[in-house]
Formats: structure tokens, sequence, C-alpha cells
């Protein structure tokens, strides 16, 4: 246990430090692409971090995260969009801090709503409905052309924010590496805290937990507030990251991947989301560029057979899926599972 | 509100509430029976739908490719619970969603290395493409005609399968009491295996039918598992009949409150303010009624008995 | 003396059966009621609508006066009534201590408490291990849970139940499946705890039940049908038709 414990103090020392030093590598040798990867793989490590509160410590399996990290990003790109072509006059605003406030309470206020119907269910309910609010979401901003429907909307300006200019690389990668490192710090105080005991114990046994004289209930729709805010900033930094906004980003399938970083990084650990959002870049990163490289030799036998060009720029999904399969049956309690060695 | 429009949309949701029935037929019987929440199940209603439409193109015949498809998705089905679902069924639902999230990327993947990015237009023969005039205004598709007799003869096909056959009388047994089928000395691995193929026949001929109508295309199921699973959350799941009502039911909604929401809020708002709010609370109509239904009834419309 | 528990006119059946069926019974302040009858007599369905989580088809239940019947489970432990469970109900995945210190810390106003360590506050986890001293198991606190024996996770549901301080204990079959070294210690810390709570007792362990009960209620197809001292539920004849002519 202690060495377990001793191994993943070492891990999350390297990995936060490589994290802290690389880009600033990385922009010395004019190399913004990996700055811009670091970003999105700290970004999602956010998110991944709030949803491992609720879903990790929590228990409850939250299949509409990106919801959340949808609406945050839209609390960026509405405001900004008005600002630009007028209309709205309340919301209108290029103002980094009013976007986050934005962000953080509707996502929050959305979680309280949603998650006070969802959380009177169990099991695999919870799941479907969580799904389906999400599903709602995305539908729900499909059908507004204002805000390009399902093409979504260019983000013209950036968050203008006090001291930094989020346009810079650094400047955007190192405000979301300290807002991931405040993140966990909050997570780990609040699991750590009675709240966070009650929440956990909850998972365990809920109906002990009741008998004890716990209203579960309430922890748990506070905790998936917190979670659901949380999230809600995250996008508000996704939107700046990528200058972009669609209702793709609360696709189900996003939902999936950030439920993929929390397992496969190890529920219920401190690192395991980021690790869990850096396996998922690399994956993502790593296997579109094995594909690139294989395109050359596959390309004309398929070309041959099916009378079209190969696209492989989304192909990278299928051994994606067969990893994912993979490792939920054969391997157990995630990354971190692997580095504390053993079972856990 | 124009009546001719009122019954070509009534139609239309039953049309709509039978497929999504198909869908979450399937789905409410693997999770009744085998408690596995297979996120997959979308992917074969798609699978169905392309394997339908290249059977169509080749032969010229969509009713003798439905023929062939038929049995190629419940095999699709047979060979995905050999490889990846039954090593699930004893591990936590978080699994099953995780590793059923995988098998929709390989199997979306897989279409599309097959079958291309675009989508696939299904032909119809002569036959089906007509019209039925009912009276002066009011002038069905027939092939929708078609679509809702298939989905009812299904559905009652189903319905003597669960209820009146010995297979039936294992299915509902081992939905309530899996370990009492075991001792009996049933089984269970075929029969799970029996259901789990027939949930993906149930879901592939739902895909064969809508695909002359919207295409094959990548993504296709993704947008109706949602849909399905709103529709076992409203009726139990579990429930067939819950499958049905709530199937009926979200169908009719969906389509009727696309159609005449914005009329519907005209008779108390400016035209315009409805014209502008209509899209969007009909987008999300279905998932308000979910809503409303769970707050009354956390376990849906139809509670299996035993749970 | 006073009556902390009243209940009246209780029923609840489950398709067709009765497993509660019109059960009228009055539980006095520090007695040590026992509830007795043959499996499937529905002792456990009858806790499971005191302490809430079943709720009645009719009739009421009082607890110091008070109609609680519509109450929520989580309200009705905080009123002052625990229960433990016949089958082990704890969180496994967590120690011994934090096991306890959360019966202990349910006593506070509220736990929407962010940002002390719980593990820190040494009130909490100080009285915990007080409980767990009391039960004996002080050396095991730091063990993860689920490494514990059956034995032990019975004494950690009367460490939970002890730590909550509620004046009314409904024990479930808490000597089950324990071996007759075991029983005897548990038979002797339950005489110890007599007069200073009331306890509502459901077993099967006969010895246990004629040597520690104040009174006992027989419960044979979920009807209450004698209740008495000790002595005069042995010479009961109903009773020993019913139920104990049958062990």
């Amino acid at each position: 246990m202690t060495q377990g414990l001793s191994r993943s103090t070492v891990a999350t020392v390297i990995l936060l430090g490589l994290l802290a030093v690389l880009p600033a590598v990385f922009m010395a040798m004019d190399n913004e692409y990996y700055v811009g990867l670091a970003t999105r793989l700290v970004i999602l490590g956010i998110a991944a971090t709030s949803l491992n509160l609720i879903l990790g410590y929590g228990g409850l399996i939250s299949f509409g995260h990106a919801a959340f990290v949808g609406i945050g990003a839209y609390a960026v790109g509405i405001p900004v969009h008005h600002s630009l072509f007028g209309g709205f006059q309340i919301v209108a605003s290029n103002n980094g801090l009013f976007h986050v406030a934005l962000a953080v309470v509707i996502s929050a206020l959305f979680a309280l709503i949603t998650g006070a119907i969802c959380l009177r269910t169990k099991g695999v309910y919870f799941i479907m409905i969580t799904m389906a609010f999400a599903q709602m979401v995305y539908y729900l901003f499909i059908s507004i052309d204002t805000y390009g429907a399902d093409d979504g909307l260019v983000i013209y300006q950036v968050s203008q924010v006090p001291l930094i200019d989020l346009s810079e690389p650094l400047h955007l990668y190192y405000l979301a590496f300290a807002s991931l490192v405040a993140a966990i710090l909050l997570v780990r105080m609040i699991v750590n805290s009675r709240f966070g005991m009650v929440l956990q114990g909850a998972k365990g046994n809920p109906e002990r937990m009741v008998t004890m004289g716990y209203n579960v209930y309430r922890y748990r729709l506070v905790a998936y507030v917190i979670s659901g805010a949380m999230a809600g900033y995250s996008g508000a930094l996704l939107a700046n990251y990528e200058g972009f906004i669609s209702p793709d980003m609360m696709d189900w399938a996003q939902s999936g991947e950030f439920m993929f970083m929390v397992i496969l990084g190890g529920v219920a650990t401190t690192l395991g989301p980021i690790l869990g959002s850096t396996l998922f870049t690399v994956l993502e990163e790593g296997l579109q560029i094995v594909m690139d490289w294989m395109e050359p030799a596959v390309e004309p036998a398929y070309v041959a057979l099916f009378g079209r060009d190969l696209e492989f720029e989304v192909y990278w999904h299928l051994p994606f899926g067969l990893i994912l399969i993979f490792a939920v049956l054969f391997v157990r309690g995630g990354i971190m599972g692997l580095i504390r060695g053993g079972k856990d | 509100m124009d009546p001719a429009l009122l019954v070509l949309q009534t139609i239309n949701g039953l049309q709509l509430g039978l497929l999504l029935f198909l869908v979450a037929s399937g789905l409410t019987l693997v999770f009744g029976i085998l408690d596995f929440v297979n996120l997959a199940h979308g992917a074969l209603y798609m699978l169905g739908a392309f394997i339908c439409a290249s059977f169509t193109i080749a032969l010229d015949n969509f009713l003798l490719a439905i023929l062939i498809a038929l049995p190629l998705t419940a095999f699709a089905g047979f060979v995905i619970e050999r490889l990846v679902a039954r090593n699930l069924y004893q591990r936590d639902h978080l699994d099953q969603v995780l590793a059923t999230f995988g098998l929709i990327l390989v199997i979306d993947t897989c279409v599309h290395i097959f079958w291309g990015p675009a989508g696939m237009a299904v032909p119809l023969p002569d036959w089906m493409e007509g019209q039925v005039r009912i009276t002066e205004d009011i002038v069905l598709p027939t092939y929708r005609l078609l679509i809702i007799f298939t989905g009812l003869v299904t559905a009652a096909l189903l319905y003597w399968l669960v209820n009146r056959t010995r297979l039936g009388m294992l299915i509902r047994a081992g939905a309530s009491n899996r370990r009492m089928v075991g001792a009996l000395g049933i089984d269970i691995q075929t029969l799970f295996t029996f259901v789990f193929a027939l949930g993906a026949m149930l879901a592939g001929l739902a895909g064969m039918l809508i695909s002359p109508i919207t295409e094959a295309s990548i993504g296709m199921g993704n947008n109706i598992i949602i849909t399905a699973f709103v529709v076992i959350i409203v009726g139990g799941i579990g429930s067939m009949k819950g499958a049905f009502i709530g199937a009926m039911l979200i169908g009719l909604i969906d389509t009727l409150g696309r159609s005449f929401l914005d009329s519907i809020f005209a008779l108390f708002m400016s035209t315009a303010a409805a014209e502008t709010s209509a899209p969007a609370v009909s987008a999300m109509l279905i998932y308000i009624i979910m809503a409303v239904v769970l707050v009354l009834r956390p376990q849906g419309l139809f509670p299996p008995k035993v749970r | 003396m006073a009556n902390i528990l009243e209940i009246d006119g209780l029923m609840k059946s489950f398709g067709g059966i009765k497993a509660t069926d019109n059960v009228n019974l009055a539980v006095e302040e520090n007695e040590l009621h026992a509830i007795i009858g043959p499996n499937g007599a529905g002792k456990t369905t009858l806790i499971a609508q005191l302490s809430g989580q079943q709720m009645p088809d009719a009739g009421t239940i009082r607890f110091r006066g008070r109609d609680i019947t519509q109450v929520p489970a989580h309200a009705r432990a905080r009123l002052g009534m625990t229960r433990s469970y016949q089958i082990t109900s704890l969180v496994m995945g967590m120690s011994v201590l934090d096991n306890i210190a959360l019966a202990v810390q349910a006593k506070d106003a509220h736990s929407f408490r962010f940002i002390r360590s719980a593990r820190k506050i040494a009130s909490l986890r100080d009285e915990a291990r007080r409980y767990l001293a009391e039960v004996g198991l002080a050396d095991r606190a730091d063990a993860p849970t689920v490494n514990l024996s059956h034995g032990e996770h019975r004494l950690m549901e009367i460490a939970i139940a002890l730590a909550s301080e509620a004046p009314l204990m409904l024990l479930d079959e808490p000597m089950a499946g324990l071996g007759p070294e075991e029983s005897a210690q548990m038979v002797a810390f339950l005489k110890g705890l007599k007069g200073k709570r009331t306890i509502l007792l459901i077993e099967h362990d006969m010895d246990a039940v004629f040597a520690l009960a104040d009174r006992i209620s027989v419960l044979v197809y979920g009807h209450i049908i004698a209740t008495g001292d000790p002595a005069s539920i042995r010479g009961n004849d109903d009773v020993r038709h019913a139920y104990l002519g049958e062990e």
C-alpha cells in the first residue's frame, strides 16, 4: 500500500513536471502544434477530473458529461458572437471573466435541474437518462440557426482577460495548466472532506448511508452540480483553444471519450483522469500517425477493391475501439492500477 | 391546422413509433434478460440498413434483400455476443457501457471502410413507390403504410413468441429469475445468444425498413439508439408492453411536435416568437416528456414486476 | 413506562402474500424487546418498514408519540433510530475506522463541509475509535473493511449502531453466522447495553433471546400471535404449537 502510494506520488510529480515544462520547450523549438496538443490534453484533463468526482468517487455513471463542456463552450461563443455582430445585448460581451462566470453558472444550473431528475433513478436508468439529457442539449443547439445550427460557430475573438492574452498559445496553455492543477487540488480536497466521505460511502453502500441518517440524494446532487460547473469551466477554455464551437462538442461520443479517460486512467484516483486524457490524446495522435504511415501501402489495394479513395483520418477509431474493448476485458483498475502494481 | 397534414403526420408518427419499437424491443429484451446495457444496439440497426442496401442494389429486389439481410444481421448479433457481450454479463454496467462504446467505434469504422463515407440510397420496387388515396384530400405514401403494417405484424409475432411459446416462457422466466432457469437445466448461454441475435435482427429490420426513406448512413444508429433509450425509460426497462406504448408515444409526440408546435405556440404568442421557439422546444420535446414521466414514475410507465 | 415505538395495524403485502399482517406492537423505553418467528415470518420486512426502507400499505408507526409512517429513512435515523443488518451492510471499500467515523459524523447537523480533511478531524476519529474499542475492534481500526472476518463485520454493525447514539436500536439477527464463542461474546455485549438503550432484537438463536429479552413477541406469517415476558412465551400453547414445536 505505502509502496503503491509512493509510486503514484512519483508518477504525479513526473507527469505534472512534464506538463509544466514541455510546452515551453516546444514553443522554444518553434513547434506550436505540440503546444496546442498539450493545451487540448490539459483541458480534457480538467473535464475528466470533474467527471472523476461523480463517476469515480460518487459511483454515478454519467454518460452526459460532454453537455456541460459544450454549454461552457457556447457560454464563450454566444457572447462573443453578439458582441461582434449585435443583438442579445444582455450577454453580448468579450470579457473572459464574464464568459467563465456564465459557463460555470449555466452548466451548474443545468446540472442542478437535470441532476434533480437523474438522481431519482438508479443504475442503468441513470446512465441512459444522463445520456438523453446531453442529447437534448445537442439537438437544442442543432435547432438554433442563429448559432450556426449543426455547422457551429467560429469564435472570431478570444476571451479578453486581465494580464494575459489568450491568443498567445503559451498564455492559454499555462492558464489551462494552472486550472488543471487547481481542479485536481479542488477535487482532492472535496473527496477528503466530510462531504467527500459521505459521497464515497454512498458509492460503496447507499442504503447504509441512508440508515445512518444521510440524505444521499442531496449529497449526490451537490457533487453533480460541482462536477458540472467544473466541466463548464473546461468548456470555456476549450472554446478559446478551438476557436470554434459546434453541437458535435456535446455528442455522446464525446461523453464516451471522457468516460474512457476516467476509467482507463484509473477511477477514483487523483491522477487517473490526466493519465487518461494523456493516453487519449496520445492514442488519437499516434494512431493517426500510424494510419498515415500505412496509407501508401494499403491505398492501391483499397482503391482497386472498392473503387474509391481511402479516408484514413477517421480510421483511427477502429484500433481505438479495439483497444477500448480489450482494455475493458483484460485491464482492471486503469493505468493507475498498472502503476500501483497488482490489485488495489 | 390542415386535417390532411394531420393525418399524414400521424401516419408518420406511427411509422416512427413502430421502428422505434423494433429497436427498443431488442434493447429491452437484452437488458431485461441479460442485465446487459448494449450501446452498440444502434450499430446493428445501421448494419442492417447497409447490408440490405447492398443486396437491394445487387439483386434489384428490395424484398429479397431484406430476407437475406435479416439472418445476416442476426449472425452479426451472434458474433458480437460470442466475442464481446458474453464476457461482460458478469461485469458492472460501467464496463458494459465502455466496451460497447468501443464496439460502436469499431462497427462504424468498418462500415466506413466497406461502404464508404457517403450514404446509400435504397431503391424501392415500383409498386411500393405509389400513393394510396384515402379521401379527396388525404393521400398517403404506400411505403409508409407498408412499414406500419410490417411493424405491427412483427410486434404481434413478438407478442406471440414471448407470451405464447415455451421459448417465450423461458425468456420471461430468465428476465425475472436467471438462476432458476439455469437451475432447471436449461442451457442459459444458448438462450442468451438467441435473445441477443433476435434483438440484433429486430434492430436490423428497423434499419432496413427506414433505409429507402432516409438512406443507409453512418451515424444513423447513434441517432436512434438514444431515442430508443428514451422509449424504454418512459416505458419501463425490461417491459415489452412498456417498449411498445413508449415507442408509439414518443414516435407520435416527436413527429407531431415538429410539425405542429409552431401553430400551437402561435395561439398564445406572436407568430415570430412561435417560429423561433418552436424548433428549439420540439427538439427537446421527447426529453421533456421523459423528464416528466420520471418525476411522476421513476421506474417508467410499466415497470417490470420483478427486478 | 412510556412507549418509544408504537406500531398500529401495520400491513404490507408482496403480490398477494401478506408479509406484515395487521401488526400491533408497543415497545417500551429502554426495554430489550425480541421478535422471534419461523423463517419467512416477515421479521426483516417489519424492520425495513420501521427504518423506512419499505413503506407499509396501511397502518401507522409512531416514534416517541410522533407519526413517522411517511417520514423517509434518512430522516428517521436522525430522529433517533438506528438499524443493523442481517446480511452485513458496510462500506467495504473503506477502512474500518472510516465506516464508524461516518456513523459519528452522521450526528452533525449536516456534512456539507468541503474544506477540512475528514480523516484529520480528531474529534471524529477519536470518538469512532472509542466505539471500536467498545466492541473490541480497536486494533483493526486501520484495516480495510473487506479484510475483516464475518464475526468482526457483525461487531462493526454494532459499533455503527452504538456510534449513532440512537435511543432505539433495531438489530436484525446480530448473531447470524457467528460461532458459539462469538455468540456468547455478543450476548454479553448486548446484556451490557440493557437499560441504556431500547433494543428491538430480531434473532433466531433462542438461547440468546431468552437470556436477553425483557419481552418477546412471536411473529408468524406476518402476524403477532403472542407478546409477553420470556416465561409466559415459553408457556404459551399457541407459540409452542406454531413455532417452538416445529424446531
